[in-house]
């Protein structure tokens, strides 16, 4: 299944794993702090309406 | 209906809500299918044999690092004349995206010009015009986080911005500008005869469209948390005044 890249499988290989594993690692990154504001700005409002409290002390 | 209802920020969440499933969705069947078809499918070159499949990363990447400044001059023009907080949180949010285009254009540059120039890197003017744009991606982002007051970051950011656009351009037109240089003409061109082999040519064009949709969406991903961090940061405010009163 693997192409056959000859002499230049590591040139090939490694631009296309440097490619994916900084993609990889914006989308997580995006995702990640998403999620954390998210989470944050929820807590809040919650707190904010139920008048300084969200249940969890 | 106008544009500009979507600098109101719960018409952007609204809408962008709706959309972003459908963009990513789409980006992903078309970064699987151009790079799976470009990687398996397509043949070695007669001149550069396998690394000839570099081009699905390199040409996509360097595109969207010109195109995503270019947004981003969109965006700070806009918050300097009409002062959308939307279009400056755009803006801050385009940008570690476009830094990513750059760095992976930069490597697979560098990765691709080693067994074909004989060299990793050439102080030629694209990639020179290149490394200065990812310099201004850098500082870009670095002034965004030095300056506390969000309005006058957007203000100094746009300022930033407009300046590095040069850099964008000439690292688009550097090629057309001095002929001397180790770094090739356009890959794509809409001289038929000027353009790669079309067993190149479509699944270049689909990773091109892919990596594009990658760029909203993460843009679009990014943008709702700004928007979000901006409400959090005034709802602790408010807090913080409320609990002193």
């Amino acid at each position: 299944m693997t192409p056959d890249l000859g002499g230049y499988a590591g040139t090939v290989l490694g631009a296309y794993a440097v490619t994916l594993g900084l993609l990889a690692a914006l989308v997580a990154v995006s995702l990640l702090r998403s999620a954390q504001v998210r989470r944050a700005l929820e807590r809040i409002e919650r707190e904010m309406r139920g008048g300084g409290t969200d249940g969890r002390a | 209906m106008s544009i500009w209802e979507y600098a109101n920020p719960k018409k952007f969440m609204q809408t962008s809500a709706w959309a972003l499933p459908w963009v990513v969705g789409l980006t992903i069947a078309l970064l699987v299918t151009g790079l799976t078809w470009g990687f398996f499918f397509t043949p070695d070159d007669y001149k550069q044999g396998a690394t000839v499949k570099i081009i699905y990363l390199h040409v996509p990447s360097a595109m969207m690092a010109i195109n995503a400044w270019a947004m981003m001059l969109v965006a700070s023009l806009i918050w300097i004349v009409r002062r959308h907080h939307v279009s400056a949180l755009a803006a801050k949010a385009a940008a570690p995206v476009g830094l990513t285009f750059t760095l992976i254009a930069l490597v697979t540059g560098a990765l691709w010009g080693q067994p074909m120039w004989g060299t990793w890197w050439a102080w030629d003017p694209r990639l020179t015009s290149f490394f200065v744009l990812f310099l201004f991606y850098l500082g870009y982002i670095a002034l965004w986080e030095a300056v506390d007051d969000p309005d006058k970051a957007a203000d100094l950011t746009a300022i930033a911005c407009f300046v590095g656009s040069v850099f964008a351009l000439l690292s688009r037109y550097a090629v057309f500008f001095w002929s001397q240089g180790l770094h090739q003409g356009p890959s794509l061109s809409l001289d038929r005869r000027e353009n790669v082999h079309d067993v190149f040519y479509w699944p270049l064009l689909l990773c091109m469209a892919g990596f594009a949709l990658l760029f909203v969406s993460l843009v679009l991903l990014r943008t709702r948390t700004e928007i979000r961090a901006r409400r959090l940061r005034a709802l602790e405010a408010l807090e913080a005044g409320g609990l002193r009163a």
